[in-house]
């Protein structure tokens, strides 16, 4: 966090000053560590063995916060008989169907009720939920399950709070992780048993009624074939030790960029909608009612989507937007399958994907498997890169790798690259939404330099062109851009967007055009409009909430006058469970809301995130929905059952409970369980240039002995196009540089600043050697395990150039969220320079020689 | 070299230790120089046990002085590629990778836990207890802790750099600060040997010296240093120089209670060679670990002396040479 979010760490400084213990959990030791209490080296991509193991330790030695765990989580519920865990199936979980690599998830349900997820893949059920109908693209929806199962939500599910019957949660999860022992995730991570029985000690030490932990992560934890569930083995700890909805706890996701949580929230995603609502699938004769009844939740806020999508669509189309044409719903685009960034790139290798904006990403170096990226972009009829400087991304087909090594002549590429200049923050009105779902206003300090531009202006005036060339067509094709809202008041000689204006219509308005206050006023008759419906309120009296900037030092410690978050400006969310079932608060120490029973209402620093008047003793009626169906002991409101989920029913497309698999490329056999890797992990086209390396005791494994891992420097910012170009920064981390440790450096004869070479089955980089202690040998399955550490910011262009790291990376991805596994892979490395041109190329050739690859090698189940 | 000299600063003065002295300590340095009403002493406390090493000051020095970019070069010494203060680094972040326990350095400071007057009691008794979490070393490693500091120039109650600068381009703020006039400085590089601690140094182009002015155009309007400013963790904190003593012998003291035996501070002593450093630190090893001299003297301590010296010579040789006219003018009387 010091390394990659320094600005954020000074509050983990802050906290470590009132005597908070800081454990830092990584492959290698940054300046997290350095300020840390503990550092924890582990092998990368062993996570979910450690987390398993810290579980393990808290269910067997009985650390969990029992009160917590009966009343706010689905510890008690009682699952279906069909279901089976790892522990039955050799490491699958039932309704695996190996041949598609997916999974059928009705068995994961709970007994005598199904349940919708608050997230993910909802269009899992949707077959189930309406009559069915049949999907435009059944191959496309890769996620697609078998008919049959329970029909939605009716009744309760079974539950026992005395958490002892042998198919509730409680038991299945303490069956699943009790062979995840210290023993065990010392032979899987290289954590000595003494220094993770530390961590759990003081972890466990510092939760329950009085005390809360927190624990933060970032894309060492996403970018993994597992990513999602690692992300889910520290939910399922959080929740047993009490640390949700509670000041001090929780799990804080450190995002990338200045705005990544505003680009979930509004997405740049393209399987979501602005609030999270769904993008829909191409299903025949799918209306407004069968979208809903197919995605929404029948209990918790999500019960509401029909209200937050109706309101969307007049936020789009306005006047156009009707009840007698479903508002439009079917002038939204239908996903036919999965289309994200490393798919978009698989339609360029076919020809399918023929255009391509590029805004402020760097995918020539900075996606894994480079090489594929850039040559997916060789097959396009345009593109449109625009950034500051001219990045890899936009110069590829005159001097990228290829070129050098004879693979593309610039004469056969027929792409037409524009390069336009784009305006930075400091030139542009706008927000920035960070980890804490808050909105900070940044106010325009200069006029962009010559023909820079900003994204909305960008976006805007492409529009308004689109929009011209088309006026007067009667093509309904074209109908949903010509009857789209595109009336931003245009400031200044540029004619810039008035930036509040397009918050204004996010935060949304009422049928008079008056500015709302909250996403409870919302309407499913049309007779509101919003952009999003989190972020209604921040506009709220026709202010920009988001601008205030009032010290912390005049206000409570929540600080809740300072800028703006979502929903309704709480700062902790599901902060209902930081009360009792009673509604008072677990302890004085860590109070935050409570009710109050005289004033029959809510109240607390923060804004209670539950309906304020709901007393903790509320029951609904039987034929309650929605948010009415929550009882006054369900905090967390998002979830169709309001407990938070040890075991996910619904949702994931890669089982209930994460469990450890291998990473893709790994030098080591599962130690657990038979099955290696996630059985439904995505794999992407059998590109020559995308082979994955065989793993464990299998023949060839050897050839790629030491595990790899990509990472940020704090001077550099991801794949280089805001550092690289930047003097001042180039000077403090000038060159592409690798770390080992002296005994690995002694064991391939490495030099400290000498070259080094770096080979896998996809390609070759060479960087300058660091020989650092700070890079651990771990003693894994009783061998030791080197490791080898790679900044990813450099490429050929700029001031501070250098190889890039993810030239070396293959493409199996999380299927959750397509997500590459940067973050634990296999490699060789050799002292001196790669060699250069078509001899780079023979050289990956002959390693894939030596390990025997072919198309087949590491693509089982 | 190596006598700090506390003594000697006690040296009665003919104007009452507020004249243009050059040693000792000196509590008005901006009255000294000959400012009637001057604001507080302006300085800095840099605490190098929060220090995260994000080079945020680097950045922030170059961006808001100009400062111009010196060269790309993997040092590999740690993750220090600026190598040193000079012409182009007025702030410089060193990275000391070292084989000691991490658990020792700041084992949750609490603030309501510490008794600091117990603890102060205690220092340099070395009786402070140890850490009580310690990684274990991986096999056949010692444990391993990463030293990171933010070194600035001094702005000595001293300043050698000052006192030798012929043409006045050197000069001491209001603010107590040392500053190089870059329209008068003429390069003559007088100051550079001068300086203890080898920060003040010539641009190669352009032959003038060139170093941190404290941001004297910032405190002018009421702001903070830009490396200040930038600080995420409050590593480098600016103020007047009594506070941030006061605020310092309260770190140390909370640091050693919790067990930093080695935690100590670096230039905040009036009394030292320099007469105490407008810029200090607060360090968790020996001051040489992070390529700070042990105990820096103003290269002009003796100068008095010397002139004295010179005087008494000069005067002998004018004796002698009196002497010798007189002799000799006797003998052709003769």
């Amino acid at each position: 966090m010091a390394e990659c979010h320094p600005v954020g760490f000074q509050w983990v400084m802050e906290a470590k000053a009132r005597g908070a213990k800081v454990i830092h959990v990584d492959p290698r030791f940054t300046r997290t560590s350095a300020l840390a209490d503990v550092h924890v080296p582990l092998r990368a991509g062993s996570d979910i063995a450690f987390l398993g193991g810290i579980i393990n330790h808290v269910l067997q030695n009985e650390k969990y916060f029992r009160d917590y765990v009966v009343a706010y989580t689905n510890a008690p519920m009682i699952l279906r008989e069909d279901f089976r865990d790892t522990e039955d199936l050799d490491g699958v979980f039932s309704g695996l169907d190996p041949d598609n690599r997916r999974y059928d998830n009705a068995s994961w349900q709970y007994e005598g009720m199904e349940v919708q997820a608050a997230s993910g893949e909802r269009d899992l059920e949707y077959d189930k939920r309406t009559t069915g109908g049949g999907s435009e693209t059944e191959a496309a929806r890769g996620e697609a399950h078998g008919s049959g199962g329970a029909d939605i939500g009716e009744g309760e599910p079974e539950r026992d709070d005395t958490l002892t019957h042998p198919r509730c949660v409680f038991q299945v999860l303490k069956r699943h992780y009790a062979r995840y022992t210290p023993e065990a995730v010392e032979q899987i991570c290289g954590v000595p048993q003494d220094l993770f029985r530390q961590v759990c000690e003081l972890v466990t030490d510092n939760s329950g009624r009085e005390r809360t932990t927190a624990f933060a992560y970032a894309v060492g934890w996403t970018q993994h074939t597992v990513g999602v569930q690692y992300i889910r083995a520290a939910s399922v700890l959080q929740s047993l030790l009490g640390n949700m909805g509670r000041p001090g706890g929780g799990i804080l996701a450190l995002r990338g960029h200045a705005s990544i949580q505003g680009s979930t929230d509004i997405p740049t995603l393209f399987n979501l909608l602005p609030g999270y609502i769904p993008m829909p699938h191409a299903h025949k004769g799918e209306g407004l009612d069968e979208f809903v009844q197919g995605e929404a939740a029948r209990k918790g806020y999500w019960g509401n989507m029909r209200t937050y999508l109706v309101s969307l669509l007049k936020a789009y189309w306005g006047d156009a937007a009707t009840a007698e044409n479903d508002f439009c719903f079917d002038y939204l685009p239908r996903l036919t399958g999965s289309h994200s960034a490393y798919e978009t790139a698989m339609a360029q290798l076919e020809g399918v994907c023929k255009g391509y904006f590029v805004f402020g990403e760097n995918p020539a170096v900075g996606n894994a498997n480079a090489k594929l990226m850039r040559l997916g972009m060789a097959n396009l009829d345009w593109m449109v890169v625009r950034d500051f400087s001219l990045i890899e991304t936009a110069t590829w087909w005159k001097d990228g790798p290829e070129i050098e090594t004879g693979e593309m002549r610039t004469e056969d590429i027929g792409t037409e690259v524009f390069f336009l200049p784009a305006a930075a923050h400091t030139e542009k009105d706008g927000s920035f939404t960070n980890t804490q779902r808050m909105l900070q206003w940044h106010h325009k300090a200069v006029e962009p330099p010559g023909q820079a531009r900003s994204d909305l202006w960008f976006t805007y005036h492409l529009g308004r062109i689109i929009r011209e060339k088309l006026a007067g067509s009667t093509d309904p094709m074209d109908a949903p851009v010509l009857d789209v809202t595109w009336d931003y008041p245009l400031k200044g000689e540029l004619a810039e967007p008035d930036a509040e204006s397009v918050l204004a219509e996010i935060n949304g308005r009422a049928a008079d055009g008056s500015p709302l206050s909250s996403y409870e006023q919302l309407q499913a008759d049309g007779s509101t409009a919003c952009g999003c419906w989190i972020y209604c309120g921040v506009y709220a009296d026709g202010v920009n909430q988001s601008a205030r900037r009032r010290p912390g030092t005049e206000q409570n410690w929540v600080a809740g006058e300072w800028a703006w978050a979502w929903p309704a400006n709480r700062r902790i969310l599901y902060n209902r469970a930081s009360a009792d079932p009673d509604g008072k608060p677990w302890s004085e120490r860590k109070a935050l809301v409570w009710w109050d029973a005289d004033e029959g209402k809510w109240v607390g620093h923060d804004v209670p995130d539950f309906k304020p008047t709901k007393a903790p003793d509320y029951e609904p009626p039987p034929d309650a929905t929605a948010a009415e169906a929550l009882s006054g002991t369900d905090p967390f409101i998002m979830q169709a059952d309001g407990k938070a989920w040890l075991y996910v029913p619904s949702g994931l497309t890669d089982g209930p409970l994460p469990t450890h698999y291998e990473p893709q490329d790994s030098p080591f056999d599962n130690l657990l369980y038979p099955q290696q890797r996630n059985p439904v992990r995505q794999l992407l086209a059998r590109h020559p240039d995308n082979r994955y390396q065989p793993s464990g005791t299998e023949p060839g494994s050897d050839v790629f002995p030491y595990v790899a891992t990509t990472y940020r420097l704090t001077e550099h910012h991801t794949a280089g196009g805001m550092s690289r170009w930047l003097p001042y920064l180039a000077e403090l981390q000038p060159e592409f540089f690798c770390e080992i440790s002296p005994e690995l450096a002694a064991e391939r004869g490495l030099e400290h600043t000498g070259w080094a070479t770096i080979v896998s089955a996809r390609g070759v980089v060479e960087a300058r050697v660091l020989v650092t202690d700070r890079m651990a040998p771990l003693t894994v399955q009783g061998r030791t395990l080197h490791q080898v550490g790679l900044p990813y910011h450099w490429g050929p262009n700029g001031y501070s150039t250098g190889d890039a790291a993810n030239e070396l990376l293959h493409l199996s991805l999380d299927p959750n969220t397509h997500i590459q596994e940067a973050k634990a892979f296999a490699v060789d490395i050799r002292p001196g320079r790669r060699p250069r041109g078509p001899a780079s190329v023979r050289l990956v050739r002959e390693y894939r020689a030596r390990a025997g690859i072919d198309e087949n090698t590491g693509t089982e189940p | 070299m190596t006598d700090s000299g506390s003594g000697d600063g006690l040296r009665a003065r003919p104007d009452g230790g507020h004249g243009n002295q050059l040693y000792g300590p000196q509590h008005d340095v901006a009255g000294a120089a000959g400012y009637p009403d001057s604001p507080p002493r302006m300085g800095f406390f840099t605490d190098t046990s929060v220090c995260i090493g994000c080079k945020a000051c680097e950045v922030a020095c170059k961006e808001w002085n100009a400062v111009p970019e010196d060269g790309l070069l993997l040092t590999g010494m740690s993750y220090d590629n600026t190598q040193g203060l000079g012409a182009d680094t007025w702030r410089h972040v060193a990275f000391i990778e070292q084989r000691k326990p991490l658990g020792g350095q700041e084992p949750g400071v609490s603030h309501e836990d510490v008794d600091v007057f117990d603890a102060a009691g205690r220092l340099g008794t070395g009786s402070a207890p140890a850490g009580q979490i310690s990684p274990l070393a991986p096999d056949g490693r010692t444990e391993l802790r990463w030293l990171m500091s933010s070194d600035v120039c001094k702005h000595c109650t001293h300043a050698a750099c000052l006192d030798v600068c012929p043409t006045g381009a050197l000069f001491r703020t209001e603010f107590g600060t040392v500053v190089v006039q870059e329209d008068i400085c003429n390069g003559c590089g007088y100051c550079v040997p001068a300086c203890p601690y080898g920060v003040i140094d010539q641009r190669k182009d352009d032959g003038r010296v060139w170093k941190c002015t404290l941001c004297y155009d910032r405190l002018g309007v009421g702001q903070e240093p830009a490396c200040a400013k930038a600080c995420p963790t409050d590593s480098i904190q600016f103020g007047p120089l009594d506070e941030l003593r006061e605020r310092a012998e309260d770190r140390v003291a909370r640091l050693r209670a919790a067990g930093v035996a080695d935690a100590r501070l670096y230039g905040e002593d009036p009394t030292d060679g320099v007469g105490g450093d407008g810029a200090f630190f607060l360090l968790l090893d020996e001051p040489e670990v992070y390529g700070l001299p042990p105990d820096p003297v103003v290269t002009t301590r003796d100068l008095p002396d010397m002139w004295r010296h010179a005087a008494l010579a000069a005067a002998s040789l004018a004796a002698l040479a009196v002497t010798s006219f007189v002799r000799s003018a006797g003998r052709g009387r003769r």
